[in-house]
């Protein structure tokens, strides 16, 4: 959260200058905490759920923003965490994709007792910096539970017809671990299994991957861990990509 | 309209540590790397820090001045918006007071930004960052601050979220008007204080 550049331009970046309520950009409106039901629970792994939640009053979020969600005990403790929107702005849902941390007190209580008809105190869409409103070049790439918010620009760029605009690069150690694999796989992304010897899309995102990606008038959107991101950023920017396109979502404790 | 508790959660801490903001976590031993772009490489020998606007003598120090101005440490706690804390912990470097009284504030003087190599703008309230209250600093618990927790030297403000610490600074300007920087008018709030909970726009 501490840094980034070339940030004032941001609302243009957006393209959609729409701050009537309920409009992509009501902040205040997006800023207040409401009851949102749990309309679908599914688990795609033993260590990731998938809430479908219908939000009341709902802001349309761009591709790439996050909602926060807060759990409230019973005298009245709280905590709260932010997650990647992984579904398209058109849904009647919002998809959020949450990786279950085994010591991680909200992401358990999200994947081992969350059910449908349940609600859930949420906040959102937040954030105006890793956002892509569909009508620029862009290069999402994404590891692990890194992948839900460039999924979330997939299925926009479905929704919109405009497929050729985003490119995608996911890694995951193993197909288990990829969230999303079976979508990503059908739309084309390069996919890159580092623990999966001999498999299909067995190897690591490396230099020439990364290079094969390179194009200095696009947006890159890079998620995932500090050292995922950190390293793509080191590859990214010596394979010539300007470090002023790269946005960068970090996840999870590190050092 | 908001749910009076979650059904079926009952929370893991159950001491609260009297430290922690509301909403905020204790990370541990860890601490989390937060940028929203590629982290620079700055070069400690050739980096500098300049103070202007509106001031009696704007001045730009290399990190090698800046160490022979009297040393200060922050002992003490940080809090980034996304819900870790870091408790007890310690960085070195000098008060901001030292360069402000160097540079000599104009009375017009009320708010200030700050600004990375990168670009990455974030303001304050002037007396946000005067008495005490913030530093520039380049080491970290005893070692130089790394570069992707903003070496070679970044500015602290503990108090408020840690969004408003910019890494890689290399400017702190002084303004007689507020000018939202990059977070700022990407959906967080004014100021950030932890323990107000303003994390985002319209708290």
């Amino acid at each position: 959260m501490s840094s980034a550049s070339t940030g004032t331009d941001e609302p243009d970046d957006i393209g959609v200058p729409d701050d009537r309520p309920g409009g992509p950009n009501d902040r205040r409106a997006a800023a207040k905490w409401r009851d949102a039901r749990v309309v679908e629970v599914a688990h795609p792994a033993v260590d990731a759920v998938v809430l479908r939640l219908a939000v009341p009053e709902r802001v349309q979020h761009h591709p790439g923003q996050h909602y926060v969600v807060r759990l409230r005990a019973p005298d009245g403790y709280t905590a709260q965490r932010s997650y990647s929107v992984a579904s398209a702005p058109a849904d009647d849902l919002v998809e959020l994709f949450v990786e279950r941390i085994d010591d991680g007190e909200v992401s358990t209580y999200l994947a081992d007792v969350v059910e449908p008809g349940d609600d859930l105190e949420v906040r959102g869409p937040i954030g105006r910096w890793f956002v892509w409103s569909g009508y620029t070049r862009a290069i999402g790439i994404g590891g692990g539970s890194g992948v839900a918010p460039l999924v979330g620009m997939l299925r926009h760029a479905h929704d919109v017809g405009r497929t050729e605009r985003l490119r995608l690069a996911v890694s995951a150690t193993t197909r288990d671990r990829l969230p999303y694999a079976d979508e990503l796989e059908a739309a084309g992304a390069h996919i890159a299994l580092t623990r999966s010897p001999g498999e299909p899309h067995a190897g690591r995102l490396d230099m020439s991957a990364v290079a094969a990606l390179v194009d200095p008038e696009a947006t890159v959107y890079l998620c995932g861990s500090a050292r995922f991101t950190g390293a793509m950023e080191t590859l990214l920017v010596d394979a010539g990509q300007p470090a002023g396109t790269i946005r960068v979502e970090r996840f999870g404790p590190t050092g | 309209m908001i749910v009076a508790t979650t059904r079926g959660f009952l929370g893991r801490r159950r001491e609260r540590d009297p430290r922690l903001p509301p909403g905020q976590y204790d990370v541990g031993a860890g601490w989390p790397v937060l940028t929203a772009e590629a982290t620079p490489r700055v070069d400690a020998d050739t980096w500098t820090v300049t103070v202007d606007g509106l001031v009696d003598t704007p001045t730009t120090w290399t990190l090698r001045e800046l160490r022979l101005l009297p040393p200060s440490v922050y002992a003490g706690d940080i809090h980034c918006v996304t819900t870790w804390s870091k408790l007890d912990t310690n960085f070195t470097g000098i008060s901001l007071d030292t360069l402000l009284d160097a540079v000599g504030v104009q009375d017009e003087a009320k708010y200030i930004v700050e600004r990375s190599t990168t670009g990455y703008t974030t303001n304050l309230p002037l007396d946000d960052v005067r008495g005490g209250k913030a530093w520039l600093v380049w080491e970290h618990e005893g070692k130089p601050l790394t570069r992707e927790h903003g070496g070679p030297v970044r500015m602290l403000v503990p108090h408020l979220y840690f969004w408003k610490s910019a890494k890689w600074i290399e400017r702190i300007t002084l303004l007689d008007h507020d000018e939202p920087g990059f977070w700022e008018v990407n959906g967080y709030h004014e100021r950030g204080d932890p323990w107000r909970e303003q994390r985002f726009d319209g708290d």
